[in-house]
């Protein structure tokens, strides 16, 4: 195995520093989760792993009505699970942390790591982009904001340029009579990889008749996460019947452009992404009523798994 | 090149020389000598190498030992007082929640990491904890059934 010096920067400016002198032989690392595995079997190659996890407040987790949610790029999954404030304000944010790997690997992997990894299989990536998050970039020329749709090129490709890192997201805060939910299919129950993940979150208005505004993600089923901006259109200002919804599900279906691989045939994932679509609409529907949701049964609703 | 760093294991501060490119796992197994604690995959998919950081559970091969600089971590051997074993280790021999024994050590921290946070788990919760460790013996159930009854046993000796 190739070898690779270890730096802990302890400044965001020190870190983006180290990047500039290192070029392309230095990687950043938050929870080194997907790092160690993609090191061991050679496919990252580093000469120097920069590892974040001193640098102060990139942990922090903090929810204000007027902001919204800011997480920190290395805020742990497990943070996400736990936290009430998500579970009560993001609850698909919540439900897909809850869905994703086992608890050990989410004790130590990151949002910014698994929004930076860019799978188009990251489980919290379909949610983050319901929720419209907004990413903060710090650099060489100092920071800028990105929103994460703009943020994913390609399967393991993001915008992020030489030396740029990426600090932290800012989700704003839901609407009002606003529910939602992630929901996974995957092969095993825990530790494992999506066939489809599907996020929606929809909010309601004139006494929870109307949609006011939809916002529906699918994981799994392009070279990025995407949005299904199409099928959300066909929702807003709706009154909602169940011919809407599988309507809407049906054009959710028709985005996807799934890849055979070696979990699902491309003709099976669409398929399941319609039923995602509508079964996630459903239930962000009945949570924006006001229906009691705990969040143990979210999780069993949020991994839906084959075997 | 080796280089040196301090973690608490099991309630004694350990200073060591390890590579930069070391992980957890390998500086407990290698170079404190440390083999409760299991390789299995080396790529956080089995769970065997499961030790606390920090009080939480995490799969120790995919922690890099320099990160875990100034940290605590308990081990499977860390566990028991003396010689009385810890109320999950002794309900995991009364329950015979182990066959071949590899898994185990992994399964156990999984468990005292669960009770730490959920002292009184129903039996989803206990599945959904040890999700992340696989054991290809048992079938989990008496795994199960060992962790309920040690949740059960730690809870009486407190209002004991």
């Amino acid at each position: 195995m190739p070898r690779f010096e270890y730096l802990e920067p302890h400044t965001l400016r020190q870190a983006v520093s180290m990047l500039q002198q290192h070029g392309s032989h230095a990687r950043i690392v938050a929870g080194s989760t997907d790092f160690l595995v993609r090191w061991r079997t050679g496919v990252w190659k580093p000469q120097y792993v920069v590892n974040l996890q001193h640098v102060p407040g990139l942990d922090r987790l903090s929810y204000s009505p007027r902001n919204g949610l800011r997480l920190g790029a290395l805020v742990r999954v497990r943070a996400l699970e736990t936290s009430p404030v998500v579970r009560q304000r993001y609850p698909a944010l919540a439900a897909a942390a809850a869905s994703f790997a086992g608890v050990q690997v989410r004790n130590l992997a990151t949002v910014g790591g698994n929004v930076c990894n860019a799978s188009p299989a990251g489980d919290t990536l379909p949610s983050l982009l319901a929720f419209d998050a907004q990413c903060r970039i710090v650099g060489p020329q100092g920071e800028r904001w990105l929103p994460l749709e703009q943020f994913f090129l390609g399967p393991g490709r993001t915008a992020l340029q030489p030396a740029e890192i990426l600090a932290e997201l800012r989700l704003p805060p839901p609407l009002p009579n606003t529910g939602s939910l992630y929901i996974k299919h995957s092969p095993r129950g825990a530790m494992d990889i999506s066939y489809v993940g599907v996020a929606s979150v929809v909010s309601l208005q004139d006494r929870g008749r109307v949609c006011r505004d939809a916002k529906i993600a699918l994981g799994a089923v392009a070279p990025t996460p995407i949005r299904a901006a199409s099928a959300e259109a066909m929702l807003r200002g709706q009154t909602i019947t169940p011919e809407l919804l599988k309507r809407v599900a049906a054009e959710a279906q028709r985005l996807a452009r799934p890849i055979d691989d070696v979990r699902a045939t491309g003709a099976y994932r669409k398929d399941i992404v319609a039923v995602l679509t509508q079964r996630t609409l459903e239930r962000a529907i009945e949570m924006a009523r006001g229906a009691e949701m705990p969040f143990e049964v979210q999780r069993r609703l949020a991994v839906q798994a084959a075997f | 090149m080796k280089k040196p760093l301090q973690i608490t294991v099991n309630g004694e501060i350990r200073q060591f020389f390890a590579e930069p490119y070391c992980s957890l796992l390998d500086a407990l197994r290698d170079e404190l000598l440390l083999t409760g604690t299991k390789k299995g995959c080396d790529e956080g998919d089995c769970g065997a190498c499961t030790v606390l950081l920090n009080g939480q559970a995490v799969t120790s091969c995919l922690v890099l030992a320099h990160s875990a600089h100034d940290s605590q971590v308990t081990t499977v051997e860390g566990l028991a007082d003396h010689q009385k074993l810890h109320p999950v280790q002794q309900a995991f021999v009364d329950h015979g929640g182990l066959q071949c024994g590899f898994c185990t050590p992994g399964l156990i921290m999984s468990a005292v990491g669960l009770l730490q946070e959920n002292p009184n788990p129903t039996e989803e919760e206990v599945r959904f904890a040890i999700g992340g460790n696989l054991c290809r013996c048992t079938g989990y159930n008496k795994v199960v059934e060992a962790i309920l009854a040690a949740a059960q046993a730690m809870q009486n000796k407190l209002k004991a």
